[in-house]
């Protein structure tokens, strides 16, 4: 039973991070909206999984939460927007893929060395993968914002480091209050969502380009 | 003891409270200064008490500050010497400053800070723990910032006041390390835990150097001296004097405590910075004091030769004991505190001469004083004192205490490095020179301000300062004397404080005849202060009853120096440049000194004119590039306010992404 559970937990952590990388290389901002719409299901699956390995039910609302709002909600109102204020379906990037691809790997590589360092103590080898595989989402999520020039694909960016952190908080036995992080985490994407939207800054801006947004503050000489 | 001194700590803190509330009532400065005055006296009689039984360390833990740690205060024989030293000078201060608060024109600017300032400075010694000692050192910064800023509404005293801060901050920033240091990875931030801990010489070394930058910019070391001569004049003139002769002190107290008490071990290698620092900073000190115009900035360039002079001595104790010669390094300690002590007490003499002669004539460039000794005969007794005392002259305190540190440099034959029996003579011979340029730096001082004619109608129509800075200023001139007599009561009153440190003492003088010193045996050396006065009270009396005798007694009065100009002007008189002028020629290189001639063409009637430009090269090659530096770094980074969210966040990411790669290759 625990080699079975383990390679479950593994292959669906190790999932987790290869929708990450298919998230760099989307170009339209449809498929990146489905592809973290796949990925928030990859969590949701593996945050059950957890919660059915460890006996943890509470977990299984954060799973349920994971589902609802990250894989449809949260998609769907973005295509509706997207949609309907006609942003520019293109993603722009800042490098090309490749090297984007690369240092993602990088960052995986990183993260696998120093967690299996730094856990070297634990017992649960599970405990040690799953910190190690949630470190390389979250890092493939701020590297998504910092190489993405549009809102949307930040706003992306930002939910799937999200998601990496849940995936930690699920995978660490015995860590209270993950139900209530992962809401508050919803609410404060639900917040940046309804920021950057219904705020409108397309119409003041004319693009949801953060690029263009700096040159609209007063403090630039 | 220890609950005394407490409370006139708390006491002196509550005053400056009290001074805030005291706007409108008109004794005001009375009544602040002479509060100040009796808790100091109290603190000297708990510190001599704790010398005179040669009692115990006693200890006292406040629940207050860190909640883990609370506030450890220890009164032990170190801490006594240095209580008698602020004690001394506070009283003396206040004391001054009865009167002298009432030429003030702005009395309430200083009042609540004053008193504060000494509790403050209480509070440096006696704390018993790095936290206890930080927060009362930056209190202690900060209340005399407040009061060199009094006359604020000068832009170089504003000036000065920034540049205090600056190297405060910076001096503060270091003992913070040096403390972070001793206490090591497990925080024992008490000084008890400080001197049991372990560490590597080269962690040792470290905290050296970093007492050295911390304690010595608030002392005066050069190259960390730039704000003392111009933060210290611009005080009012009793502050003056508590900073130049009682908180430079308490700087040097900072760094005995660690170098002789908390710091273990000490190879004899460290010693060599503190000695060359300490002599070249005598010589530059002094050199400086020797070119300079301004009767405080003198005083105040002075004080960081003296202060070379106590780091010297502290160097050659260190090397001494580093080599198991307890005595000697006795010997050389013994010299830095007396020697300490002397420099409180002349110094704030010679401070508050130039207060009373800044209240008298208003002005305190050299080129505009002279003949004051008549206008002022009583300060210019005193002030007599004080110029024979701080230039070294027997049978004054100045030559006992820099008689006791040539007798340990002679002593550095014994020792068994070769670097040190090189450096030693080496800087004892900048040591001597730094005391014949200060006795011909005080000459000046004296002759240029007391003798001659006035160059001014303002130090013409001059009027003797008043009775309670007279009678401070008596005080000081009376225990210079006194120290200078009987040197040997004094030396053994410390002798504590050195047992406590070095685990040795100098031999004990109290028995010997004639209160000679013998410092080290007596076929070596010995010196006795009593005899030299006596000699010289007889043969001077001798020589002015011949005098008398022989010559004609009348009076006669005929044209002086009538060389052709009957009507001399005072300007024409020997001043304040034309004393400098050898000195200053013969050191250019070293203050960079610069003159110029403008002659006007043949036929033309206009005058000639002659300026002269010293600078002091630690400002001009280490100071204005640094800040030169700092500005231009500021200007670049100002681009760092100025860029896109996404770009923040890549700044973001890549400090994360570094110090994740640190922590692995560090694991």
């Amino acid at each position: 039973m625990d080699g079975y559970a383990f390679d479950i937990a593994h292959l669906l952590s190790g999932s987790l991070v290869l929708v990450s990388f298919m998230m760099i290389y989307q170009d339209r901002i449809y498929a990146l909206l489905n592809t973290f719409a796949m990925q928030a299901v990859v969590l949701a699956l593996a945050v059950a999984w957890q919660a059915f390995i460890q006996g943890a039910p509470h977990l299984y609302a954060t799973a349920a939460i994971a589902l609802v709002f990250k894989a449809m909600i949260v998609p769907w109102a973005l295509h509706r927007m997207v949609a309907r204020m006609g942003i520019q379906r293109q993603v722009e990037t800042v490098t090309g893929v490749v090297p984007t691809m690369l240092a993602g790997m990088g960052l995986v590589a990183l993260s696998i060395l120093l967690m299996l360092q730094l856990t070297a103590a634990a017992e649960s080898a599970l405990a040690r993968e799953d910190l190690a595989f949630a470190l390389s989402v979250i890092l493939l999520g701020m590297l998504m914002m910092v190489t993405r020039r549009n809102a949307v694909t930040q706003v992306v960016g930002f939910m799937s480091l999200e998601n990496g952190l849940i995936l930690a908080a699920a995978g660490a036995q015995g860590m209270p209050l993950v139900v209530e992080i992962s809401v508050a985490f919803s609410v404060l994407i639900a917040m940046i969502v309804i920021g950057v939207f219904l705020f409108r800054i397309r119409e003041r801006f004319d693009s949801v380009d953060v690029e263009t947004m700096g040159e609209f503050r007063g403090d630039r000489p | 003891m220890i609950a005394f001194a407490v409370c006139s700590v708390l006491c002196l803190l509550g005053l400056s409270l009290a001074a805030i509330g005291m706007r409108d009532i008109r004794a005001a400065s009375a009544i602040v200064y002479g509060a100040s005055g009796v808790l100091c006296a109290g603190l000297v009689v708990v510190g001599l008490r704790v010398l005179a039984t040669q009692a115990d360390a006693e200890s006292m833990r406040v629940p207050v500050g860190l909640p883990w740690l609370g506030a450890h205060l220890q009164i032990d024989a170190l801490a006594a010497v240095f209580l008698v030293l602020l004690g001394t000078g506070g009283a003396a201060a206040s004391l001054y400053a009865i009167g002298y608060g009432r030429h003030e024109h702005a009395p309430l600017r200083v009042l609540p800070f004053y008193p504060g300032f000494l509790g403050a400075m209480t509070l440096v010694v006696l704390a018993a723990d790095a936290f206890t000692f930080l927060l009362s050192w930056e209190v202690m910064s900060l209340l005399s910032w407040a009061m060199v800023l009094t006359h604020h509404r000068e832009e170089e005293t504003r000036s000065a006041a920034y540049l205090y801060l600056v190297m405060a901050s910076l001096g503060t920033m270091m003992l913070l390390l040096a403390f972070g240091l001793m206490a090591g990875a497990a925080g024992g931030y008490e000084f008890a835990a400080m001197r049991e801990a372990e560490r590597s010489p080269g962690v040792a070394a470290l905290v050296l150097g970093l007492m050295m930058v911390g304690a010595g910019s608030k002392a005066g070391l050069v190259p960390l001296h730039v704000w003392l001569p111009v933060a210290h004049p611009a005080a009012p003139s009793h502050v003056s004097a508590l900073m130049s002769g009682v908180m430079t002190k308490v700087a040097v107290y900072g760094f005995v405590r660690v170098a002789f008490d908390l710091l273990d071990p000490v190879v004899w290698w460290m010693s060599v910075p503190v000695i060359v620092a300490g002599a070249g900073t005598a010589v530059m000190g002094i050199l400086f004091a020797n070119v300079d115009a301004d009767a405080k900035r003198i005083l105040a360039y002075s004080t960081i030769e003296n202060i070379g002079v106590i780091f010297a001595a502290l160097g050659l104790a260190l090397a001494f004991r580093a080599n198991g010669m307890d005595v000697l390094a006795a010997l050389a300690l013994t010299a830095g505190l007396i020697h300490a002590m002397n420099h409180m007490l002349f110094k704030s003499l010679l401070f508050m001469v130039a207060g009373a002669v800044l209240t008298a004539t208003g002005r305190q460039d050299l080129d505009a004083l002279g003949g004051l000794i008549h206008r002022m005969p009583k300060t210019a007794l005193l002030a007599l004192v004080g110029v024979t005392a701080i230039a070294a002259l027997p049978p004054l305190n100045g030559f006992v205490s820099e008689w006791l540190l040539f007798q340990a440099v002679l002593q550095s034959p014994n020792l068994t490095q070769p670097g040190l029996q090189f450096l030693v003579p080496a800087a004892g011979g900048l040591l001597a020179l730094a005391a014949a340029l200060a006795a011909a730096c005080f000459v000046r001082f004296f002759g240029v301000i007391f003798l001659g004619r006035p160059r001014t109608n303002m130090a013409r129509d001059a009027a003797e300062t008043d009775r309670w800075s007279l009678a401070a200023m008596a005080g000081l001139a009376l225990l210079c004397v006194l120290a200078g007599v009987v040197p040997g009561l004094l030396i053994d009153l410390i002798a504590p404080a050195i047992d406590l440190v070095l685990g040795a003492r100098m031999p004990a003088q109290a028995d010997n005849a004639w209160f000679t010193l013998v410092p080290v045996a007596e076929v070596q050396s010995s010196y006795s202060g009593f005899l030299v006065m006596v000699f010289v009270a007889i043969s001077g009396g001798a020589a002015a009853a011949a005098v008398y005798r022989f010559s004609s007694r009348r009076t006669r009065r005929a044209p002086a120096w009538d060389c052709g100009f009957p009507d001399a002007d005072p300007i024409t008189q020997y001043g304040a440049g034309s004393f400098a002028q050898p000195i200053r020629r013969v050191m250019a290189p070293m203050i960079a000194a610069r003159e110029t001639v403008i002659m006007p063409p043949p036929g033309d009637m206009g005058p000639a004119r002659h300026s002269v430009v010293t600078e002091d090269l630690a400002w001009t090659r280490l100071y204005l590039p640094l800040s030169a530096l700092v500005g231009l770094a500021a200007t670049r980074l100002n681009a760092l306010q100025f860029l896109t969210i996404r770009r923040y966040l890549a700044l973001v990411f890549a400090s994360l992404i570094l110090l994740l790669t640190g922590l692995t290759i560090w694991n």
